[in-house]
């Protein structure tokens, strides 16, 4: 570092590329094209866990969660009726009769 | 062939206004037939810009609703006759602006000029969508800042989905307009890089038009800054501009300002 820099301020351009970069990354993933993702998603999936097990398609449940260090695909489906949940490994029975897998 | 040019960023106040009327000049100069449409409902301005605000009768959306005929709303300008106006309603609902009058409209256009230059609203709602909506080539306006970089962004993801031409599966044509450009400020490291904001969109370069007190100068006159002052920085950047939209190749360089002994000891910029 020259004397000639220690009087000079940081230049704010490079923080303000990096911070761009950043942000259009993420809304690029979010609204060009991939916006039906969790749609696609939750379809998928669902035909996947209906063939072996009956599942109402209204109690399904599909969020993402797009954090820094991680982004967190939370997938929630109730199982209607103790019965209807015969083949899989249930966790402990809601209140309400339902089985839930998370 | 007529050609539908929008002109749009997302973002209010970068100067798409400003360029739609200093490139429209600087085409229909060349002798090109060239009409500016309006499409900020409500908000119009083109008008203002052009010197022609106290010459408008009949605007868009009353040709839209046949109130008028579309050669009886046009504004023929006093300066360069190949240069016309289509004003935007200033008192109508928005939602006169409808998707198949617009078409209607921008139809007949096509045949009767060389140039349609559709100037968008600010933001990505129904205005801006319906300018975008028939173009076959788009200019981005975008200041050297991050706000704008990023609506800017958003802004070419509609034009790749929003369009006509996007719905054919065909590419829109994009072209990057770097306005309000302080050649100081990025010496200093303090504005975006020309070659960052590039690289962020990856849009092609249409011209970088300098920050300058003429483009206010202008707008006070009622004149686009190609006509006010034909000389100036912004002026020339905007000539340039126009020359590559034609498909010429013309070298980049940032027109400077030229500065008196007294602007240097007194110089003060327009916020």
């Amino acid at each position: 570092m020259s004397l000639f820099d220690f009087f000079r301020r940081p230049s704010s351009a490079p923080v303000a590329r990096e911070r761009l970069q950043i942000v259009l990354a993420h809304e690029r993933g979010l609204t060009r094209g991939k916006s039906d993702l969790i749609a696609v998603l939750q379809e998928e999936i669902l035909a996947v866990v209906a063939r072996h097990i009956a599942i109402d398609p209204d109690n399904v449940q599909i969020t993402l969660d797009r954090g820094d260090p991680v982004t967190m695909l939370e997938i929630d489906i109730t199982i209607p009726g103790p019965t209807a949940a015969r083949s899989a490994v249930a966790k402990p029975a809601l209140r309400d009769g339902t089985t839930r897998y998370r | 062939m007529a050609k539908v040019l929008v002109v749009t960023s997302g973002k209010g106040g970068v100067g798409k206004t400003t360029s739609a009327a200093a490139l429209g000049a600087a085409l229909a100069k060349s002798g090109q037939r060239v009409v500016l449409v309006d499409f900020d409902v409500g908000l119009r301005n083109l008008d203002l810009i052009l010197g022609a605000e106290r010459r408008v009768v009949f605007d868009m959306i009353n040709v839209i609703q046949g109130e008028a005929k579309l050669a009886q709303a046009l504004i023929r300008d006093k300066r360069i006759d190949t240069l016309s106006l289509l004003p935007a309603s200033q008192t109508r609902d928005k939602d006169a602006l409808t998707a198949e009058g617009v078409q209607r409209v921008i139809g007949e256009l096509r045949e009767k000029f060389d140039w349609v230059i559709c100037d968008s609203p600010a933001g990505i709602e129904k205005g801006a969508s319906l300018a975008m909506r028939h173009a076959d080539v788009a200019v981005i306006v975008t200041n050297p800042e991050i706000s704008s970089v990023r609506d800017s962004d958003r802004i070419i993801g509609l034009l790749d989905a929003k369009t006509e031409v996007a719905e054919r599966g065909d590419r829109m044509p994009k072209h990057l307009l770097i306005t309000r450009y302080d050649v100081a400020r990025a010496a200093r490291g303090d504005m975006l890089k020309t070659d960052d904001i590039l690289e962020i969109l990856s849009v092609p370069l249409l011209g970088i038009i300098p920050e300058s007190q003429e483009v206010l100068r202008a707008s006070n006159l009622g004149m686009p800054v190609t006509l006010s002052n034909p000389a100036s920085g912004p002026a020339r950047a905007y000539a340039d501009a126009a020359r590559r939209l034609n498909g010429e190749e013309v070298a980049f360089a940032i027109p400077r300002e030229r500065k008196g002994f007294m602007d240097r000891l007194f110089g003060r910029r327009v916020a």
